[in-house]
């Protein structure tokens, strides 16, 4: 497989480009949490700081609480394979306002790009992982729309599937390795929730 | 398992009390002794039932619908309780309701030696992340204490976990005897 090409921050900015009172997004810990900020913080994104593996179960609560609006979560490969089995959970509720996107680089970029299990096999002694293909995983949990997206000319397509299609929705970015500066949304949990509720239900 | 357990229809109740709640997701793994109230809150058509594939999803699950407005209950064995620990830091660290009904094994005449080890330390990594407990063996007293925890809970901003002991549920013995 040729390496990535597609970079995450302007990827996620015009994957909410234009976010309305419509989309929720909870964005993962680490990259994914500095990538959503990075396009503009606001009140209706939930970016976590911890709590990993936790991404998925939240968008689908909110999806279900919240069935007119878009639920959009944004999360990397290392979060989304120490939860693979919220897959099934949100296949068995079939929420069709729920898009789940994993930005894969296939590194834990926090801890110090060591490989994930998304990376290459016999890639090295120190850089191996077992090929892991979350798009297959997210089929095979029983979300059908299901795919990769991997160059420059399938961003639009991307964009328009995660904000408007009918979900559950997974798409798996393939992104490259980049140092990006850290863009930090306030860090105090309850603000973020409070603020949250405040904008979407008028009350915290 | 005593007398009035054989009178009082306690999983009954405890579909009552989170209806008055207005609980509107409800969340599972299979559980013998939550069976009939899962059933009732599969048949609800105000409550949505959500069967996890692990427990510590039902507390990601329940901040998300706290989030939109919503109240949840999580049903559990106590055999999966540590699976929850590390994501229960979220009702900490978002400070939102959490309730959560636990079946205990390990417990009262346990059978099962594998059972003990988390039966017996249900209540003390549970209070270690700071989650309330209360705890219920008496048929009669399993609706006030559902209703008062859902109460901390919802209305006091908690992480709430009831326990419900073993004596009430009775034990479990693969069929070789009426429990």
């Amino acid at each position: 497989m040729s390496k990535a090409t597609l970079q995450r921050r302007p990827l996620v900015k015009e994957l909410l480009k234009g976010a309305d009172d419509n989309l929720l997004v909870i964005a993962g810990l680490g990259s994914s949490n500095w990538d959503i900020t990075n396009a503009g913080d606001r009140p209706l994104n939930m970016p976590l700081w911890g709590a990993m593996g936790a991404p998925v179960g939240m968008g689908l609560g909110l999806a279900m609480a919240q069935p007119s609006k878009r639920v959009l979560v944004i999360t990397g490969d290392g979060d989304m394979l120490m939860s693979m089995g919220s897959l099934a959970t949100v296949a068995t509720q079939q929420p069709d306002n729920l898009a789940i996107v994993v930005l894969d680089n296939e590194k834990f970029g926090e801890t110090g790009n060591q490989a994930t299990h998304t990376s290459p096999r016999n890639n090295g002694p120190t850089d191996s992982g077992a090929g892991t293909d979350l798009s297959l995983v997210a089929k095979g949990c029983g979300i059908a729309d299901s795919t990769i997206v991997r160059e420059a000319g399938d961003v639009a397509q991307f964009v328009k599937d995660v904000r408007t299609k009918k979900g559950p929705i997974f798409r798996l970015v393939k992104v490259m390795v980049e140092k990006l500066e850290f863009v930090m949304p306030p860090q105090d949990g309850a603000h973020l929730k409070d603020r949250f509720r405040a904008a979407l239900l008028g009350k915290a | 398992m005593n007398a009035d357990a054989m009178t009082i229809d306690w999983r009954e109740q405890i579909f009552d009390v989170l209806q008055d709640h207005e609980v509107r997701q409800v969340y599972h793994v299979p559980d013998a002794g939550h069976s009939r109230l899962i059933e009732a809150c599969q048949t609800s058509n105000s409550i949505r039932t959500v069967p996890l594939t692990t427990e510590e999803e039902g507390v990601a699950l329940a901040a998300g619908a706290w989030l939109g407005g919503q109240r949840s209950v999580l049903l559990i064995q106590s055999s999966g309780v540590g699976n929850t620990i590390n994501l229960m830091g979220l009702t900490k660290t978002l400070r939102f309701p959490f309730l959560t009904l636990i079946t205990m094994r390990g417990d009262y005449g346990e059978f099962n030696s594998w059972q003990f080890p988390m039966g017996q330390g249900t209540p003390k990594v549970l209070e270690a992340m700071g989650v309330l407990l209360y705890s219920v063996d008496k048929a009669s007293e399993v609706k006030a204490t559902v209703d008062a925890a859902a109460r901390a809970a919802f209305n006091g901003g908690q992480a709430v976990a009831v326990l419900l002991r073993q004596k009430l549920i009775g034990i479990k013995d693969f069929g070789k005897k009426k429990a």
